[in-house]
């Protein structure tokens, strides 16, 4: 039995330009068990294990291996420390046109300082190590052409070959199938066991959590409320320390008048896999909400009904009548509005003026024959709408990159506030938005049901899906688990199932 | 203050910077050279930006969806042997000549407009390949030579055909330096002030975006590309009616002009993207330019020195601009 390694962490802090992300964090690990790290989006669970990782040099604090003081600088220092981390995005650390076994020993290839390679010897090694963990992987196959699920493997070899003695796992399951993550999990015990590794594992999963790991770390805002060994801790307590009980959110909204079915959506599956066989209505007046932790299959929904993702099965209704929204073309024409979740990229136009922006889904009304704009009318009705979104600008012809980011959601939204659009999707609406701007917009989509229209709002912030929606359908892993009527919910319910709550009862 | 003030002037010194190099280059050459601002010389130097200017105009429509085509020169070379071919082989008239030759540019629109977006292959690339096919196409066409007036065959047999007295009108002053005026307006007015120029705009400046507000990107595209590579063809036209027959790659060398002209004018009155006018204008400096260095006799031959220069310019008043 190989020694005991142990990292203390003490009274960690890192700032980032506005915001304290860590405040006095101690955090232990210890070679030979599975820590779990879990907390709700922005707790700072991600930023204890960049630096860990070396990626935020500039924190403030202590870090003790085996009782000596070391100081992380940066990736290099941590990997030499013994320390690896997978990230989510395992693309970001491969080389697609490289072999898997060049892959494994990328290190080796770069810093050996010989100039002559022994392919032999690399490509022996590749496969010693995948050997070790029991992994069938052609090393000579190209990383591009392999699985997500492989990827991760490819990964946590190279970490072997290093003699790792801690590994940090970053959401390792959200992309992987039962059967993968399985096999994932059958790995990681392994080298716990018999390598000794010290592995971190941060998942939103609990019924994962309380199948591999031994021990958890709750966090929230920035700080460590909870660590616990996991047999001595519930799945609902783990929620509650999540949420933290300080606050109890009451559900304000005033029941409104309740409308016809506007939107049927049956059994709809894309391609994407995030979409499995999902079933929901939205009735006239109505906010209903889609929660979820990232990675549910919110955004993949959305696109889905409109017309971004081949959908293979199913079928939408708008109002009775079956449509089909083949591109997002046809999704605006069958009065759809879709405010995406990354709006710089994909919602609005930066480089334009702001009344271009607003006009952009809808020019008709500002055409005259032969397509010529009326400029004067167009800008005035921009006016109009600049007031009515309540942007906070000088003048219409403003470029939307001058804007504050809840401003530039404002236009996102205006943008169909004018058009017909009955159906209005907004994707993770407040995200980088300012207090201030967040209320302006939930009044906003708030009045938009009062007129008629339909929302349906998507988000991982329970929250704000509390305070605004009508009912909320839960998705976890691509299907809908759960319908639950807003104001007979409360957030400890919306977690339990967008955690798998359900899917771990069942099991 | 004083420094607010410094600022408007370094903006208006960088959104008339075209304007202001060309008067600069007027007044250089003026000075330097006696008979520069002759009316006949100003004739000549518009008379000879007119066909770069048309086929500039058109790389600036690709251009507006953020594409580009490299394919306008070899287009135009195309329609240049289409329509001599109808005169001279077959003895068509001039209307008919002048609709196969549109015809069959509208096939190269279509082919990198398939390229691009059915096959996904990226805009320059995809009309790099058509710019080869497509010179080879019209050398194939033509049996590797030229065709003139009174000039047989391949097989040998005589041709009785001639180009039309109106054809060749086309190319003489003033109706070439009109035809380039009218099409620069034309497709500034569908630029600026229609949908579907405000849409081809919306697609070059953020496609995801554009798609998402639900227009019709691929349409589009393929739009933008049906105008460069008529203006392209109506290019190739007048170089027709300008040499009075077909050379080979007779258009080859319109390519780099055209795409200086248009990089240049992009800052054009602070527009910042693709536009007519200022293509206009940028093509106006390469003339001028060009025009004023070989009256002060610097040789033909040193002359792309000059003009690949400018284009480095145009490029990086372009790029180094963005990337703040």
């Amino acid at each position: 039995m190989k020694a005991k390694t142990v990292i203390e962490m003490k009274k960690i802090s890192i700032e980032f330009p506005g915001v304290k992300a860590l405040s006095d964090v101690d955090f232990q690990l210890e070679s030979g068990t599975i820590h779990a790290v879990i907390g709700a989006n922005g707790a700072g669970k991600s930023t204890l294990m960049k630096i860990l990782s070396g990626a935020y040099p500039h924190y403030t604090g202590d870090i003790f291996i085996n009782g000596e003081l070391v100081s992380i600088t940066d990736a290099k220092k941590s990997k030499e420390l013994g320390i690896d981390i997978v990230y989510q995005e395992v693309d970001t650390a491969l080389i697609p046109y490289l072999s898997v076994a060049e892959n494994i020993m990328l290190d080796q290839l770069i810093f050996d300082k010989k100039s002559i390679i022994n392919w032999r010897k690399i490509r022996q090694c590749a496969k010693d190590v995948l050997d070790r963990i029991g992994i069938e992987l052609n090393i000579e196959k190209k990383v591009q052409d392999i699985s997500l699920a492989d990827k991760q493997m490819v990964l946590i070899a190279r970490a072997l070959i290093h003699e790792r003695k801690f590994l940090i796992l970053d959401e390792p399951t959200a992309p992987l199938s039962q059967a993968e993550t399985e096999k994932l999990f059958s790995i990681v015990r392994d080298l716990v066991k018999n390598h000794h590794l010290g592995i971190v594992f941060i998942s939103h999963r609990l019924p994962e959590l309380f199948e591999i790991c031994e021990k958890i770390t709750i966090m929230k805002d920035g700080r460590i409320v909870k660590e616990s060994l996991i047999e001595k801790i519930t799945q609902n307590q783990v929620i509650e320390q999540m949420l933290g009980k300080t606050f109890d959110l009451v559900h304000h909204k005033k029941l409104k008048e309740k409308g016809q079915i506007a939107l049927q959506v049956n059994h709809l599956v894309d391609d994407s896999g995030l979409v499995n066989d999902v079933s929901f209505h939205v009735n006239k007046h109505e906010i209903i909400g889609l929660a979820g932790l990232v990675g549910a299959g919110k955004t993949e929904l959305c696109k889905a009904i409109f017309g971004m993702s081949n959908i293979k099965a199913g079928s939408i209704e708008l109002y009775g009548k079956p449509i089909k929204n083949l591109t997002p073309y046809h999704a605006v024409k069958n009065h759809f509005g879709l405010i995406p979740e990354e709006r710089r990229k994909e919602g609005i136009f930066v480089e334009e003026p702001i009344f271009k922006n607003l006009s952009i889904a809808n020019l008709q009304p500002f055409t005259r024959l032969g397509s010529f704009i009326k400029q004067e009318k167009e800008r005035e009705a921009a006016r109009l709408m600049i007031q009515k979104i309540g942007a906070k600008t000088p003048n219409e012809h403003q470029k939307v990159a001058n804007l504050s980011g809840g401003n530039q959601q404002k236009i996102a939204i205006g943008k169909w506030l004018m058009t017909d659009a009955e159906i209005l999707l907004f994707d993770e609406p407040t995200k980088g938005v300012d207090v201030g701007a967040k209320s302006d917009i939930f009044n906003l989509i708030d009045e938009q049901a009062k007129e008629g229209k339909s929302v349906i709002y998507a988000t991982s912030e329970l929250s704000e899906i509390l305070l605004i929606t009508d009912r909320i359908y839960v998705m976890y892993d691509g299907k809908i688990v759960k319908e639950l009527v807003t104001s007979e919910t409360t957030e400890d319910e919306v977690m339990f199932y967008a955690t798998g709550g359900e899917a771990y009862a069942r099991a | 203050m004083q420094e607010r003030k410094n600022n408007q002037t370094l903006l208006f010194i960088k959104d008339w910077a075209i304007v202001l190099a060309v008067i600069l280059l007027i007044i250089v050459f003026t000075v330097s050279i006696p008979n520069f601002m002759q009316t006949n010389n100003v004739l000549n130097i518009l008379r000879s930006i007119s066909i770069v200017t048309i086929i500039a105009v058109g790389l600036t429509v690709s251009l507006s969806v953020n594409g580009f085509d490299l394919s306008i020169g070899s287009t135009a070379t195309l329609a240049n042997s289409v329509v001599v071919s109808m005169f001279v082989w077959f003895n068509m008239p001039t209307g008919v000549s002048i609709l196969v030759a549109i015809l069959a540019v509208l096939c190269v629109a279509l082919f990198n407009a398939f390229l691009i977006v059915k096959v996904k292959i990226p805009d320059l690339f995809a009309t790099l390949a058509t710019m080869f096919i497509v010179e080879g196409v019209a050398m194939t066409y033509t049996g590797g030579g030229s065709i003139s007036v009174g000039m047989p065959r391949l097989d040998g047999t005589p041709t009785e055909g001639r180009i039309s007295d109106f054809f060749l009108l086309l190319s003489k002053t003033p109706w070439i330096i009109l035809i380039m005026l009218v099409i620069v307006m034309l497709v500034h007015v569908f630029l600026t002030y229609t949908k579907h120029g405000r849409f081809l705009y919306a697609v070059g400046g953020n496609e995801e975006a554009a798609k998402l507000s639900g227009i019709s990107v691929n349409r589009y595209k393929m739009l933008a590309y049906i105008f460069s590579a008529v203006l392209a063809g109506i290019g190739g036209l007048l170089l027709a009616s300008q040499i009075g027959s077909a050379q080979i790659n007779a258009g080859a060398g319109y390519l780099m002009p055209a795409v200086a002209a248009a990089f240049i004018g992009q800052s054009f009155a602070g527009h910042g993207k693709p536009n007519a006018i200022g293509t206009l204008f940028g093509a106006a400096l390469v003339g001028i330019l060009e025009n004023g260095l070989v009256m002060l006799s610097v040789p033909y031959y040193s002359l792309n020195i000059i003009k690949g220069l400018v284009l480095a310019f145009a490029l990086a008043s372009t790029y180094y601009s963005r990337k703040k």
